[in-house]
């Protein structure tokens, strides 16, 4: 097993997460996408741990800590998606434009 | 996937000491590791517990519908498996492969596969009986609903035995057994549109778990007598004869604790009550795992451990034999007398289970090995035999009431015929199968009577009653299905072939598996089965009584002859038939001695009511009280968390507004307001960046 | 014939690796092009359970099985939870991703990015390979360092999930209509 494996592995599905994050009109589609870029950053960061030996298991317990955060920013980003749908009974966005200039 | 780096066993050179005559002998052979046959052989394991996924993702899209994978997988092993035989009777083979998986202190959790001759006997049984099963119940299951669902959960039930068989430990055996109970209760709630088949279901699981309460128990004293699950270190400890040993002390607690545990998979009395309720099932269900395989993993049990209970020093186990005896002596005649009363067809053939059963418990008990393991191998193919008839009888008249059939032997001729067959073996009339192995338990019940044994002539005197009411109840069945006029109300015709043909094959297997085994002529399964890795003592005729042979013949000739008088159509009325009774017996009998009746009032209504009321009282209250606990801390967490924001952060937020306002009008013109766009604006300029340092 | 289970991992490392990662991959791509919006948060579940797989391979189990537990366990019920509420449309729907006019510079942007990042990795780290014998991450130890080393961080990260909590709970709950001041 390379190092080199994993990290191409995470680069993969950090391009695929960044296509559908762009492409994705459905917004709980889009905060999947984002949790495929995180996952991908999680295997890089744990594969690097193992791979250096970390005595302090820096990357794993960073991992940890992105998990979390994770969960806590899905759970604020449907919170808000919630109350998009609630005043425009439709959860797709390209209708949310109005923050243009 | 290869097992890297596995070495084998060297070759055991045993000794073989003959005492000559009748008696008690150590049957020993030399035996090789198997070469790369057994190497390979985990693969009759992991094939039928991959299978079943692949059938409940893809079977509905095949043009069988699945069924091929199932068939095929049994087809797979049971070549496998004769292959394994024939290796095994040219050179002896006992060998085992272990990975270890994880350990518990010191105790290490292996999982592996024994290949030995019990354990390549009941390969072989379960792959060749299972293949023509398998291949009847493509007919008898045509059109089913859930005819998909059916084999993947049949095949997993073939995995989890194999699982169980092949276990070189008590952990993996543990794993098998639960996973073939789970497959009994998801096979025998089969038609679960009925509620009754539910409870069947669930009746044959809860009395099967508290067995195994017992069976754990078991385990675990002997895991920690011995320091170790796996069966080589215990038999190594027995074999050593070490009387200081922790297992000397806790063996009879050890070996009884276990054998309750077979009792319970095994149906003996009094766990039986859940194996003529199992019929509800569908039947090939109840040829291939009520009748051949699954219960008589209790059986296996005793027979892997065999050395430990045998014990004629009494050092270990010995001292349960007696008591494993009288169990299967109690359980032969009195559930076999059960089958009197049965109007379903089905049940008289569940009870006879119980009683075959039976009679293999008590030859294991009376110390009859070879006797015991070669009355399973019979009764396996003799009694899948019948119940395949049976299921072909009910398939044609649509009832399994034995009062709406009759004369079914001109309709349905290969039925008929092959029924006979299998009634033969099971009443043990010769040449068939079942004369060969019952016989010899019979026998060897007598040896263990004749050397002082006050409960060896017991149990003797038990098993030649119950070649008469096996004779008696086996006629009936015979006389009340096939001969005489038809008096249902459906249009029965032979079954398809895909049906018949299996009977066929299982009708040539009880015909002739007994020659197999013949005392004093020629008995190559003797030597197959004593191919294992420590010598197995047996009580072991080694030429034929024929004594003993004519007194149980005249037993089954008079329970045919009675059977012939009382329901044989043309001799007697169809009211004398249905009136036929014996004063106090009969009213027992249908009430299958009260013992049903003793376990719902006495176990399953107090729990149901008082018991369940409380546990309901605690969740509300404490645990619900819990919870709401901590709903209330968060909302004051919340209460003051709003107090800071009102008050703190919002000054700072004013002061960062006018800041940005400025440079906002600038930089607003990007903003389409599309988040998507700004992201994909955002990665870009990422790439750009990438691209210059790696330049640069 | 006992084989430890790390002897018997590192011949077939490769394989198990691929066998991981494909799933993984395949996953993922169908969370962003699947039609079927179920479906696409069900495939992360499977993209997630070949990272937690990955995870365990690399011995690092704690990370594993947290990632199952939090992020399979939890996370993926709000997704789920999320559709419901939006009254997503169920069953294959062509309007889940923008037109070919955004998808084509969309898979332009993240081929080139993959291309150079690989790239620059491949050079980088080219042969470079994880010592075998790794053994598992005792979870103990990882306790200790959290709990020693990294214990501000760790405290931070529960704040951010009380704010989360709080901030979820403060902007999905309906408006009552308020008294005048």
């Amino acid at each position: 097993m390379t190092i080199a494996q994993f990290v191409i592995l995470g680069t993969a599905l950090f391009s695929i997460g960044l296509y559908g994050v762009i492409t994705r009109r459905n917004a709980v589609l889009v905060l999947a996408s984002v949790e495929v870029m995180l996952a991908a950053v999680n295997i890089n960061l744990v594969a690097f741990d193992v791979y250096l030996a970390d005595q302090l298991y820096a990357g794993q317990i960073f991992t940890l800590f992105i998990i979390a955060v994770a969960a806590a920013e899905v759970g604020i980003g449907l919170a808000i998606v919630l109350m998009i749908f609630r005043n425009r009974h439709d959860a797709d966005v390209d209708e949310l434009d109005l923050m243009r200039y | 996937m290869v097992p890297a780096s596995v070495s084998t066993l060297l070759p055991i050179l045993a000794f073989v000491a003959e005492e000559g005559g009748e008696g008690g002998h150590e049957v020993a052979v030399q035996v090789g590791n198997g070469g790369a046959l057994a190497q390979w052989a985990w693969l009759i394991v992991a094939v039928p517990l991959v299978v079943p996924f692949l059938i409940v993702f893809f079977g509905k899209k095949l043009p069988f519908k699945g069924w091929e994978l199932a068939a095929g997988t049994m087809g797979f092993i049971g070549a496998y498996g004769t292959a394994l035989l024939l290796a095994n009777a040219a050179s002896p083979i006992a060998t085992e492969f272990t990975l270890e998986v994880g350990r518990i202190g010191s105790f290490a959790i292996e999982w592996g596969w024994v290949v030995d001759g019990l354990s390549i006997m009941m390969y072989f049984l379960v792959g060749v009986v299972g293949f023509f099963v398998f291949v009847y119940a493509k007919g008898y299951m045509e059109g089913d609903i859930r005819f998909t669902w059916f084999f993947a959960a049949f095949t997993l039930f073939a995995g989890g035995m194999l699982v169980l068989v092949s276990a070189p430990n008590l952990i993996q055996l543990i794993v098998g057994w639960e996973m073939v109970g789970l497959a009994s209760y998801l096979l025998i709630g089969h038609y679960w549109e009925d509620y009754a088949n539910v409870d069947a279901g669930n009746k044959a699981f809860m009395t099967n778990k508290v067995a195994d309460a017992a069976l754990f128990i078991g385990a675990i004293i002997m895991a920690l007598s011995v320091g170790s699950f796996s069966f080589a270190d215990m038999l190594a400890v027995v074999t050593a004869q070490d009387a200081s040993s922790p297992l000397a002390t806790f063996g009879f607690w050890a070996g009884l604790m276990l054998f309750i545990g077979a009792m319970g998979k095994s149906a003996q009395f009094p766990f039986h009550v859940w194996l003529p309720d199992a019929m509800a099932g569908p039947t090939p269900v109840s040829a291939l795992m009520h009748a051949a395989t699954m219960v008589t993993a209790g059986v296996y049990l005793l027979g892997r451990i065999f050395p430990f209970y045998l014990d004629p020093a009494g050092l270990f186990g010995g001292q349960v034999r007696v008591i494993i005896m009288i169990i299967g002596g109690i359980t032969l005649l009195f559930m076999g007398l059960l089958a009197f009363v049965q109007n379903d067809i089905k049940k008289v053939l569940a009870y006879s289970t119980v009683s075959q059963l039976g009679y293999m418990v008590a030859a294991m008990g009376a110390g009859a090995y070879t006797a015991g393991l070669f009355h399973l191998f019979t009764h396996a193919f003799f009694k899948s035999l019948l119940f395949l008839g049976a299921g072909s009888v009910i398939h044609a008249v649509h009832s399994n009431d034995m009062s709406d059939m009759g004369g079914l032997r001109k309709r349905m001729p290969y039925t008929y015929a092959t029924f006979v067959i299998g009634t033969l073996a099971l009443i043990g009339l010769f040449p068939f199968a079942g004369f060969w192995s019952k016989d010899e338990i019979i026998a060897s019940l007598y040896e263990v009577g004749i050397e002082g044994s006050g409960a060896g002539w017991f149990v003797f005197a038990l098993a030649v009653a119950g070649s008469f009411v096996t004779a008696f109840y086996m006629g009936r069945a015979v006389f009340l299905t096939f001969f005489g006029e038809y008096k249902g109300h459906a249009q029965p015709h032979e079954s398809p072939r895909v049906m018949t043909y299996p009977l066929i094959g299982l009708a040539g297997f009880a015909a002739l598996a007994g020659l197999l085994n013949m005392p004093g002529i020629a008995t190559p399964f003797t030597s197959w089965l004593a191919a294992r890795r420590v010598p197995m003592g047996d009580v072991h005729a080694q030429s034929i009584n024929w004594g003993l042979v004519g007194l149980v013949t005249a037993m089954l000739a008079v329970g045919v002859v009675l059977a012939y008088r009382i329901f044989f159509p043309d001799r007697v009325t169809q009211a004398e038939r249905d009136r036929f009774e014996i004063p106090v017996l009969y009213p027992l009998l249908r009430h299958k001695y009260y013992i049903d009746d003793l376990y719902m009032d006495g176990i399953v209504r107090p729990t149901m009511g008082p018991l369940a009321s409380a546990v309901l009282w605690v969740d509300m209250w404490v645990v619900d009280g819990i919870v709401n606990g901590a709903g209330v801390v968060a909302r004051g967490l919340a209460t003051a968390v709003r107090w800071f924001d009102n008050r703190g952060v919002d000054g700072i937020f004013n002061g960062a507004a006018a800041a940005t306002g400025g440079s906002g009008s600038v930089l607003r013109l990007f903003f389409t307001g599309k988040v998507q766009q700004y992201a994909a604006l955002s990665f870009a300029g990422v790439v750009l960046l990438a691209v210059l340092f790696i330049i640069f | 014939m006992h084989v430890s289970f790390e002897q018997w991992l590192t011949e077939i490392a490769n394989y198990v690796f691929a066998a991981l990662a494909i799933p993984t991959l395949v996953g993922a791509w169908m969370v962003v092009t699947s039609t079927n919006i179920v479906r696409a948060v069900l495939y992360l579940v499977v993209t997630l359970a070949g990272s937690a797989a990955l995870f365990i391979m690399l011995g690092a189990e704690f990370v594993g099985w947290t990632v199952v537990l939090v992020y399979i366990g939890a996370v993926i019920i709000l997704f789920l939870i999320g559709i419901m509420i939006t009254r997503a449309p169920l069953g294959s729907h062509e309007e889940l991703s923008h037109p070919a006019t955004v998808k084509i510079p969309a898979a332009l942007l993240s081929i080139v990015l993959f291309t150079v990042v690989a790239w620059a990795v491949a050079d980088a780290f080219g042969g470079l390979a994880i010592p075998p014998d790794v053994g598992a991450t005792r979870t103990g130890q990882l306790a200790e360092v959290i709990f020693q080393r990294f214990v501000i961080p760790f405290e931070v990260v529960s704040l951010v999930l009380l704010s989360a909590l709080v901030g979820g709970i403060a902007l999905a709950r309906k408006d009552e209509p308020e008294e005048p001041a």
